[in-house]
């Protein structure tokens, strides 16, 4: 392992600070020579492959706002504290009534002890799981800018199928992030030049030419917020994981679905993918689709070819465009089926 | 009842607990690199990226500045101080990485970096970095430039391939034909504990700790590479975390690391990343089948042809060789068979539980599956109208066979007339349901054994036996064996196991270690009866005098002839000894006069199933109910029965978990293990836990495992038939026949994943 420096800072402006004093501030954040750690579940493993080879560790656990490790139910929504572990979220009851498909997101993730360390913050910004981002002795614009992309005629069953470009098609693997846009969910975030509020949609950045660039925000900049607005409707959502064994394992295919049903027909409806796109992927061609009309096997199925036109698969995932068909049908019947 | 500790039926012993199980459940046991060793320092490998070329240059420099770091070995260090490696025997691979430049496989090692810590030593692994001529690999199956061998000849262990009659003929005259191909994929050993060397000399003996399924092998082979005297050799394995044929074969590493301590002058250890034991140990080859069975309407097969291809290294020519057990399976009539290994740049494979019948029989099981459905048979009719009690190839009779006894017993357990026949005729909500059955056979195979048994007057024994407990309970059965023979309790009983200095018993491997130990074991506690006997009948004034040996008995520490009795301390007590040792060599019937020899110079002697007046196989029937969902097809293991006969079974208990764990192994081969290759670089993808996948508790439901008995006195004095390798062999057959049945999709490549069912 290469010697790094640690901090362990005290408040969220310090710790901002310590990397915004940096000469690489600039430097796109998985890049930076500074990196923030919560639970390390996933820097503390890429660390170990020397995936993420940081000179200096901000360890942000002892941030003094408790305002990070709340979860404040209100009629307005819930809003999520950054540092909130992902099993206190996954056992809390506002979130298990009001918005199963947070819960059931959270629960097929990783593994209990995981999940006992893992901060929700950490968890939407984790990094893919790419076997050829994970082992340094291949080439990948990921993680290593300009050297290539072995995956792309490499073996690529795990790869993604959606928002791919000819740089990069590593999947991003989250399951809780999917979870999120299906909820319209927003982040707030910190930085020595303040705070702003984006759509959680709008966090993550298509690979493109930079795969390097994961999402909008900046290398001294924080999540410090996790905003889901009230949705009276989102008692009846839903997340189904598809994987190659029962538990512990990422998904082959994931869809998260919020359905607002009225007399059998939808009203509105919010889905995402997960598994097989290069971000946290918003089927909004699936829910135009669905919308006005009835919810039945073949409305879905209808829906789900909507979702995947634009597919681009390589040598060993076309199945996941098949796969990710059935699996939007079956997340969609399942949620309608739900009784709320 | 408890259900892990099932009640003895006949010719079965008593189902007691492991002796070291809270030593495990505790963690308390101590695995070798767990061994406190004084000042040691830590290495780690440097490995190659590219699998086919030439090291031209390794620059050091950076990695030298590292502090802590105290040597670093490479290509060229070893001249003179090491012999090469050597295939076969107790050897993995000839590949030897430090003598030579030349490159023929992905990770292999380069160099060695020692340092005072761990940390230090992979900061500096991290730093070298090597310079390669490199040439276009051939990853395997379909690459060009690959090199296809005859088996037969190739590999002492398969000299030629099994057949009998006129097959072309045969096949002519069936009503109805299979002709079918078949694959099972690369797969990896990825035990709980890491692969592991720890070397210390002291005073010019070298003592290695490291995991070890053959430590009078690996002394042997350990003193030839070191150029000493094996006396000058101990190999230390006292638990194995994890050991299905990984750590049979001594791989290149256990030397240099030893060489390392001798050449720094201090003990050296080397924890292997698992990424790295991906391509510095051994692995499972994948394999090709193609199968042509020919059968009348009435179900009778007349016509059988196997043939096999299989992945080996460029320089070994490791032969899997299944079709010795797939040609003996059924009443076949004409028989032919054929394997062929295909040479490419990989790292040599080596074996993995039942490694020849794990592949061979998934084709042959799948082939019958099919053939019944052709047939329009029941699956377990089909399999009694081909039942025999003479193998096809010899005309041998079997020593025993209750392959339908074992269908019988776990069909009923299972509710397999409650199965219809119709494909995705079995139905729960969404799911589609399916159930199916394969035969289990592993040969009974046995070896050369000693073992010391040692009996004090306060009625304690001690057994000593150069085996390992590689997790199978062997201390445990080789307790209950000397408890039952001197008739004392269980716990007055210890076994010694794991050391090189111990009597010398075979490699742990092939199933033979019950049977070899315990007959071995038997044989030294008869001995010692025999001297208490006789001090018993000849005393003047003894209850026993008088008697004939032959008339005595031993239990509850007393020696017994009817109602006339003398405890055990007393007969001790009058012979004038505070204890009785006897050493004793057991060598199975046909062994060579040399067997025993051979065996201090670690030179297995395997009597295999085959061998003998007799075939003797251990046999079994295994049913699988799935679970398919109709619309994403991920496929879901509900039950698994199984049931096993295997002659004297010695404990219920351990032999239930063998059993079981092994059919759990076989779910993971019917839908989860394989090891991806990348074609063009011909080097492994998916080396780790996260997508080399298991299965894990959640995909586990129900088991169910019967032990059915079964006296066979021909196989071992014990009486025992091996069953450590038997429970995986059947299940991922019976997994495919289950998927066919739900889904009417046959699929005949391992493993069986949702894109295969979509």
């Amino acid at each position: 392992m290469r010697p790094f420096g640690f901090e362990r800072p005290e408040t969220l402006e310090r710790a901002a600070g310590i990397v915004a004093a940096r000469e690489d501030r600039a430097a796109p954040p998985p890049l930076s020579s500074a990196q923030f750690i919560a639970g390390g579940t996933n820097m503390a493993d890429y660390m170990k492959l020397g995936v993420m080879r940081p000179n200096l560790l901000v360890d942000i656990g002892r941030l003094a706002d408790p305002g990070l490790r709340r979860i404040a139910a209100s009629p307005d929504g819930i809003r999520l504290g950054a540092l909130v572990r992902m099993s206190e979220a996954e056992e809390n009851a506002d979130i298990r009534i009001g918005y199963p498909v947070i819960a059931e997101s959270l629960q097929q993730a990783a593994s209990q002890q995981i999940r006992n360390m893992a901060s929700l913050g950490g968890n939407i910004l984790q990094r893919t799981r790419c076997e050829y981002f994970r082992d340094i002795s291949w080439a990948c614009n990921k993680r290593d800018p300009g050297s290539g992309c072995a995956a792309m005629d490499g073996f690529n069953r795990q790869h993604a199928v959606l928002g791919v470009s000819d740089r990069c098609i590593a999947t991003y693997h989250g399951d809780f992030a999917q979870a999120l846009i299906a909820l319209d969910a927003s982040v707030e975030t910190q930085s020595p030049r303040g705070g702003r509020t984006m759509a959680f949609s709008e966090l993550h950045r298509l690979p493109g030419e930079t795969p390097h660039v994961e999402t909008q925000l900046m290398a001294d900049e924080l999540i410090t917020l996790i905003d889901i607005p009230a949705k009276p409707w989102a008692r009846r959502s839903h997340y189904l994981k598809i994987r190659d064994r029962q538990s512990y394992a990422f998904a082959v295919a994931s869809v998260a679905v919020v359905l607002d049903l009225e007399d059998g027909a939808v009203r509105d409806v919010r889905i995402a993918l997960g598994g097989l796109a290069t971000v946290p992927w918003r089927a909004q061609e699936a829910e135009d689709e669905l919308k006005g009309g009835p919810l039945d096997e073949r409305t879905a199925g209808r829906a789900a070819e909507a979702a995947f036109a634009g597919a681009m698969p390589r040598e060993h995932n076309a199945f996941k465009i098949s796969l990710g068909r059935q699996a939007l049908v079956r997340a969609l019947l399942e949620t309608r089926d739900m009784r709320v | 009842m408890n259900e892990a500790a099932p009640l003895p039926k006949g010719n079965m012993g008593e189902p007691v607990a492991r002796i070291d199980a809270r030593l495990k459940v505790t963690g308390d046991a101590r695995y070798p690199a767990d061994l406190p060793v004084r000042d040691v320092a830590h290495a780690v490998l440097v490995t190659s990226p590219i699998a086919r070329g030439r090291l031209t240059q390794l620059h050091t420099e950076a990695a030298r500045a590292v502090p802590g770091v105290l040597d670093i070995i490479a290509a060229g260090d070893v001249d003179g101080e090491l012999e090469r490696p050597q295939f076969g025997n107790s050897g993995s691979t000839s590949i030897a990485p430090l003598h030579d430049r030349r490159i023929w496989h992905d990770g292999q090692i380069v160099a060695l970096v020692v340092a005072e810590t761990f940390e230090a030593a992979s900061e500096a692994a991290a730093l070298v970095r090597a310079d390669f001529q490199a040439e276009e690999p051939s990853s395997g199956f379909g690459s060009p430039g690959i090199e296809i061998i005859p088996a037969a000849g190739a590999s002492p262990l398969y000299p030629e391939n099994p057949e009998a009659g006129d097959f072309d003929a045969a096949w002519a005259t069936a009503e109805i034909s299979i002709d079918e191909t078949y694959s099972t994929p690369t797969q990896h050993h990825n035990p709980m504990e890491l692969f592991s060397t720890t070397a210390s000399w002291f005073d010019g003996d070298v003592t290695v700790n490291e995991s070890s399924q053959n430590v009078t092998g690996w002394k042997n082979t350990l003193a030839r590479q070191l150029k000493v005297d094996p006396e000058h050799v101990r190999v230390v394995s006292p638990y194995v975390g994890g050991a299905f044929g990984s750590r049979g074969p001594m791989t290149p590493r256990t030397a240099i690391i030893a060489h390392a301590a001798r050449r720094l002058g201090r003990p050296v250890r080397c924890v292997v990343t698992r990424k790295q034991a991906y391509t510095t140990q051994t692995y499972r080859a994948e394999t090709r089948h193609h199968i042509r069975m020919g059968a009348m309407k009435d179900g009778r097969i007349v016509a059988f042809r196997h043939e096999g291809w299989e992945l080996t290294s460029r320089p070994d020519n490791y032969v899997v060789g299944g079709t010795g057990t797939t040609a003996r399976m059924y009443g076949y009539g004409a028989v032919e068979t054929k394997v062929s290994l295909v040479k490419a740049d990989r790292n040599t494979p080596s074996y993995m539980r039942s490694p020849p019948e794990t592949p061979y029989v998934y084709a042959l099981e799948n082939a019958m599956d099919e053939m019944a459905v052709a047939l329009a048979m029941d699956p377990v009719e089909f399999r009694r109208v081909n039942d025999t009690m003479t193998e096809p190839i010899e005309g041998k009779p079997f020593s025993s066979r209750s392959l339908m006894e074992c269908y019988d017993q776990a069909a009923e357990a299972f509710g397999w007339n409650r199965r219809t026949r119709g494909i995705g005729s079995m139905r729960d909500g969404d799911w589609l349901v399916g159930m199916g059955c394969a035969t289990a056979v592993y040969p009974t195979n046995v070896a050369p054994c000693t073992a010391r048994v040692r009996l004090t007057a306060d009625g304690r024994i001690r057994v000593q036996s150069g085996s390992h407990e590689i997790g199978t309970g062997i201390r445990t059965v080789a307790a209950q064996m000397a408890a039952e023979r001197l008739g004392a309790p269980f716990w007055s009983v210890e076994v010694e196991m794991g050391d090189s200095s111990l009597p010398p018993a075979p490699v742990s491997g092939g199933s033979t270690s019950t049977a070899s130990v315990c007959s071995a074991v038997m044989k030294a506690c008869d001995a010692i009866r025999a001297r208490l006997f006789h001090a018993a009948v000849t005393a003047n004034d003894g209850p026993l005098s008088g008697l004939a040996p032959a008339d005595l008995g031993i239990a509850d520490g007393r020696i017994v002839a009817g109602a006339r009795v003398e405890a055990v301390a007393n007969a001790m007590e009058r012979m004038g000894v505070g204890e009785i040792e006897e050493y004793a060599e057991f060598a199975p019937e046909g062994s060579s006069a040399d067997a025993i020899a051979n065996l201090y110079k670690g030179k297995l002697e395997m009597r295999m199933g085959e061998e003998g007046a007799k075939v003797k196989y251990a046999f079994g029937a295994e049913f699988v109910e799935v679970r398919i969902h109709r619309l994403t097809r991920e496929t879901r293991v509900s039950r698994l029965v199984g049931a096993f006969a295997a002659g004297r079974i010695m404990n219920p208990r351990t032999a239930r978990s063998q059993l079981m764990g092994g059919m759990i192994w076989g779910v993971g081969c019917a839908l989860h293990e394989a090891t991806e290759m990348d074609r063009h670089s011909a080097r492994y993808v998916n080396t780790d836990l996260q997508d080399y996948l298991v299965p894990v508790n959640a995909d586990i439901q129900d088991v169910k495992v019967i032990l059915v008995e079964e006296k066979d006195t021909d196989v071992n004095p014990a009486g025992v038939k091996g069953l450590g390798e038997l429970g995986n062999v059947g299940t991922p057959a019976a997994v495919a026949s289950a998927v066919y049945h739900a889904t009417g999709k046959r699929i005949r490549d391992l493993p069986i994943r949702i894109e295969d069912l979509l």
